[in-house]
């Protein structure tokens, strides 16, 4: 019993702490992702998604 | 990683429905402009989009760099640049719910859309309005910067309005959400244009319309998956 109750709580920080690591790994691999579609200067790039580029706002030329 | 591969899950789905929306939607929609556009843009200038002498780099689409041919693989490129795209969108929005504890549903989902719609269409679109090509506008690089620092701005400011319970942080997320409006957008050297105006505009009222759909299916769509998907912690 008395293991039980201390372990609970350290082994929820360890659950939350891992949680937010891969929201961000998420999130990083969200942005590397609109990176190269949206923002990339590589001119093939642009072009393969200029109609998109421009349909989104995103900056463009 | 289960939670990892759960968002990563979510958000393949979401993009892929909300790509292929936004595909349909801007081939409806805002591709005919473009393509409308591009005559007044050739008439101008022989295959140069800076059409505007002094509007920042010199941007050519040069002859010799490897674009898709108009028509069919001009579309597919469309459509996979745009299942892409909304497959980044929803990565980042997938995870900022699960930083309040994930999506319940598709009612919250699109709750969520409509922050995305805020943050990355109507904030930047302010400042940067939608532009067709051969329109002018000011250095690249600046622009992406400012369109980047005010989404980056304007969702910290509505974290901090929405989430945090606290007076002093609301009028913060305020300030981040007003700033980069008062510090304003790259501006070019000259307005002066070769698109029409009556054809900017429907082009900018087709595109905020369209990116205002698209954000509440993508946010609908994830989560409605979420609800389904039990993994998540």
């Amino acid at each position: 019993m008395y293991t039980q109750q201390t372990s609970l709580p350290i082994q929820a920080s360890v659950t939350s702490a891992s949680r937010l690591v891969q929201i961000g790994l998420a999130a990083f691999l969200g942005l590397f992702v609109l990176g190269i579609a949206g923002f990339s200067h590589i001119e093939a790039i642009h072009n393969a998604s200029h109609d998109v580029r421009h349909s989104l706002a995103f900056p463009c030329h | 990683m289960a939670i990892f591969r759960s968002i990563v899950f979510i958000a393949t789905l979401a993009g892929l429905m909300a790509g292929l929306a936004m595909t349909a939607m801007q081939f409806a929609g805002t591709v005919p402009l473009i393509l409308k556009a591009e005559t007044f843009e050739n008439a101008e200038l022989p295959h140069e989009h800076a059409a505007v002498p002094n509007a920042g780099a010199p941007h050519s689409h040069d002859e010799d760099e490897w674009a898709p041919a108009d028509g069919f693989e001009r579309s597919a490129y469309t459509a996979l640049a745009n299942v892409v795209t909304a497959i980044g969108f929803a990565l980042l929005l997938v995870a900022a719910a699960e930083l309040r504890g994930g999506m319940t549903g598709w009612r919250q989902g699109v709750v969520w859309g409509l922050a995305g719609f805020a943050v990355f269409t109507l904030a930047p679109g302010l400042g940067l309005p939608p532009e067709l090509p051969a329109m002018p506008a000011a250095e690249l690089d600046q622009r992406q910067i400012w369109w980047v620092a005010t989404a980056l701005a304007t969702g910290l400011g509505l974290a901090l309005l929405v989430f945090k319970r606290s007076a002093p942080l609301a009028i913060l997320g305020l300030a981040l959400i007003v700033a980069p409006h008062l510090i304003g957008a790259p501006k070019p050297d000259s307005f002066e244009s070769p698109i029409p105006t009556a054809l900017a505009h429907d082009f900018g009222v087709m595109v905020s319309v369209i990116s205002f759909v698209f954000w509440v299916v993508l946010g609908g769509t994830a989560g409605f998956i979420r609800s389904r998907v039990q993994q998540i912690a």
